[in-house]
């Protein structure tokens, strides 16, 4: 069967994207990124030295088997994500961005305004440009309109592994969507990438419920199983919900007979 | 804009109303008639702050679940920052200081021929501290206005982010528009602690200098913040005041600041008393033990998710190695507390450093317990100001 995912003409036979983050050395990551066998991981540019190959984080991340999409962890408005963005392509060559504007340093939640700033500007100069946002509906349109690769709804607050208490407003964006719909951000078990899955999501993204568990590494192949699972359910369509059981006597029987 | 800054409280004025910048005793009895009940609810509480819950976790009620204070600390610094702690060196410019503050050695009575760092001589410190793997930086001083200005600090600044990517000052209390210069200079991170909140230890550890203005340097981190600093540091000096008393106002600060300044972080630390050069050790009554000072940490981080928790070679290795493990989310690593220290001058320190491994073997000794030594979580493009 042929269900590949296409970002921006690049196809992915994986749907887990992994952050790397929070890990409690580079090779538990290195380790936890195999056992997911994702084919994306994302780094924040505040956390490497770019420009230096020889950057331990870097150095971990085998550049031929994953696409590395630098992350704008830690910009304030569109103005410091753009700065960082340019400085970072400058240095790389790399125009995958993860667009990340976070004010708030506490909840670490996305700034709508000067993301969709950030990402007219990013998409004009020809980054391929995955913005992070709130599970806002006509964000991710407008979003979608400026020229984004994907839109990458919260389940819930980064970090906080609540599960996906967005799913009614994501459900909208995945409905609406004319690009891949990621869910990142909240995802705490395997059990909550699945249910995304399934709701018919592209992909998800995960790191602090992988780099914090007791073992990332056994973690990291949880959430491979119950990503692969839970598309696999969204394409053989699952049975439908119904609120009532079927009654065994039912009571408009007569009328057929 | 103005409205609504006119609208919002003055800090000292909550501090008075809750009855913190002087001696309590309504406030010490509540602490002390704290009941086990109290704690387990607190314990039990969400994460999140409130007085209430800080009173119980902080009272002597508490010291029987000092366990289960540290285990829950541990499980949300986990979360919250990863199995990590990042790494940063104090680079001390001078030791020249009006002050007279009786607990340092900078102060000015004590007699010593003062060293003061070159922009020239501050870059060779630096080369060495970014040869060690440092690229968080914190400039140090003693109130020297003449030598350490805006002006000194901005053209050091322009140097040292070509090799650094966080520049933090530690140095006496400027009004916004120094601040402001400061950070479009490249300087991102701000630590600046009140000493005692109680005013009325404040003037007895303060007698002279501009440093006796209790309410001047109260207001320092919301001048800052009004300047875009990215992190205000809080913190109060464990030994001069009552350290439940203390922690409760210290909260209350972080508690006001997060909610004004919304777009900065908030670190506490927690320098306690070190012997010194010409100071007298035992003019400071409230000293407080190992066990207390992890309840006080641990408290804070039960009502503070988010914040930063800063811990300074003022501590000696085994405490630093344990405490690292429960809460810790930034220490400092090699650090000499004199200028030109790393170049081994022989200038007067301001305090005797407790562990004195290089950064090397803290860095060692966190990659044993699991934790990822972090150099850089930071960079300089973020600074809008240039």
């Amino acid at each position: 069967m042929n269900d590949k995912l296409i970002i921006a003409g690049k196809e992915f036979d994986s749907r887990l994207f992994i952050g790397t983050g929070k890990f409690a050395s580079n090779k538990i990551m290195a380790d936890a990124i195999e056992a997911s066998g994702t084919q994306m991981v994302t780094v924040a540019l505040r956390r490497v030295d770019i420009e230096n190959p020889n950057d331990n984080m870097l150095a971990a991340i085998d550049r031929k088997k994953y696409l590395l999409l630098p992350n704008t962890s830690g910009a304030r408005n569109a103005d410091e994500a753009v700065r960082l963005a340019r400085l970072a392509r400058a240095a790389t060559g790399i125009t995958w961005l993860k667009l990340e504007v976070t004010p708030d340093p506490y909840y670490l939640l996305p700034d709508p305004v000067e993301t969709l700033k950030a990402a007219e500007i990013l998409v004009k100069e020809g980054f391929v440009v995955l913005p992070y946002i709130n599970a806002d509906p006509v964000l991710a349109k407008k979003l979608q309109d400026a020229g984004v690769a994907t839109v990458m709804p919260l389940a819930s607050p980064i970090g906080s592994n609540q599960g996906l208490k967005t799913k009614s407003a994501i459900e909208i964006i995945i409905a609406q969507a004319t690009v891949p719909v990621i869910v990142d951000a909240g995802l705490g078990m395997p059990s909550h990438a699945a249910e995304a899955m399934e709701m018919g999501a592209d992909a998800v993204l995960v790191n602090t419920a992988i780099a914090a568990a007791k073992n990332p590494v056994q973690m990291a192949d949880a959430f491979k199983k119950a990503v692969q699972a839970g598309r696999q359910a969204f394409l053989a369509g699952g049975a439908e919900v119904k609120q009532q059981a079927d009654a065994s006597s039912p009571l408009t029987g007569f009328l057929r007979e | 804009m103005l409205g609504v800054r006119k609208k919002m409280k003055i800090f000292q004025n909550i501090l008075a109303q809750v009855g913190l910048d002087h001696y309590n005793a309504d406030l010490i009895d509540a602490i002390e008639k704290t009941t086990s009940v109290d704690v387990e609810k607190a314990l039990a509480d969400k994460p999140g702050y409130n007085l209430r819950k800080l009173v119980a976790l902080i009272s002597p009620a508490a010291e029987k679940y000092l366990e289960q204070m540290a285990q829950k600390a541990q499980q949300i610094t986990r979360q919250r920052f990863g199995n990590t702690i990042q790494l940063y060196a104090p680079l001390y410019v001078s030791n020249f200081c009006v002050n007279s503050c009786p607990y340092c050695a900078f102060n000015i009575k004590s007699k010593f021929t003062p060293s003061r760092l070159t922009i020239e001589q501050a870059c060779k410190e630096a080369d060495i501290l970014a040869s060690e793997g440092f690229r968080h930086l914190l400039l140090v001083s003693g109130e020297d206005k003449k030598f350490v200005t805006t002006d000194y600090l901005s053209a050091l600044a322009a140097e040292l982010r070509k090799k650094f990517s966080s520049i933090s000052i530690e140095i006496y209390p400027v009004d916004q528009s120094n601040y402001e210069k400061l950070f479009a200079s490249g300087i991102d991170s701000i630590a600046l602690y009140q000493e005692t909140y109680d005013r009325d230890d404040y003037k007895k550890f303060h007698t002279a200098g501009p440093k006796a203005d209790y309410d001047y340097r109260l207001q320092t981190l919301e001048r800052a913040g009004n300047a875009g600093f990215r992190s205000l540091g809080l913190g109060f000096l464990i030994g001069l005041s009552d350290w439940r008393m203390q922690t409760l106002a210290l909260a209350e600060h972080a508690g006001f600041l997060m909610k004004k300044y919304w777009q900065s972080r908030v670190s506490f630390s927690f320098p306690r008393m070190r012997p010194a050069e010409n100071v007298n050790q035992n003019m400071f009554r409230y000293m407080i033990t190992d066990s207390q000072l992890v309840q006080m940490m641990a408290a804070l981080r039960l009502c503070f998710s988010d914040a930063e928790i800063v811990f300074s070679t003022r501590e000696n290795a085994q405490f630093r190695d344990n405490v690292s493990k429960i809460c810790i989310t930034r220490m400092s690593a090699g650090s000499k507390t004199n200028p030109g220290g790393y170049a081994d001058d022989f200038a007067v320190e301001q305090f005797e450093v407790a562990d004195d491994r290089s950064p090397a073997e803290v860095a060692a000794m966190l990659k044993s317990c699991g934790l990822e030594p972090v150099w850089k979580d930071w960079d300089i493009a973020f600074n809008s100001g240039f």
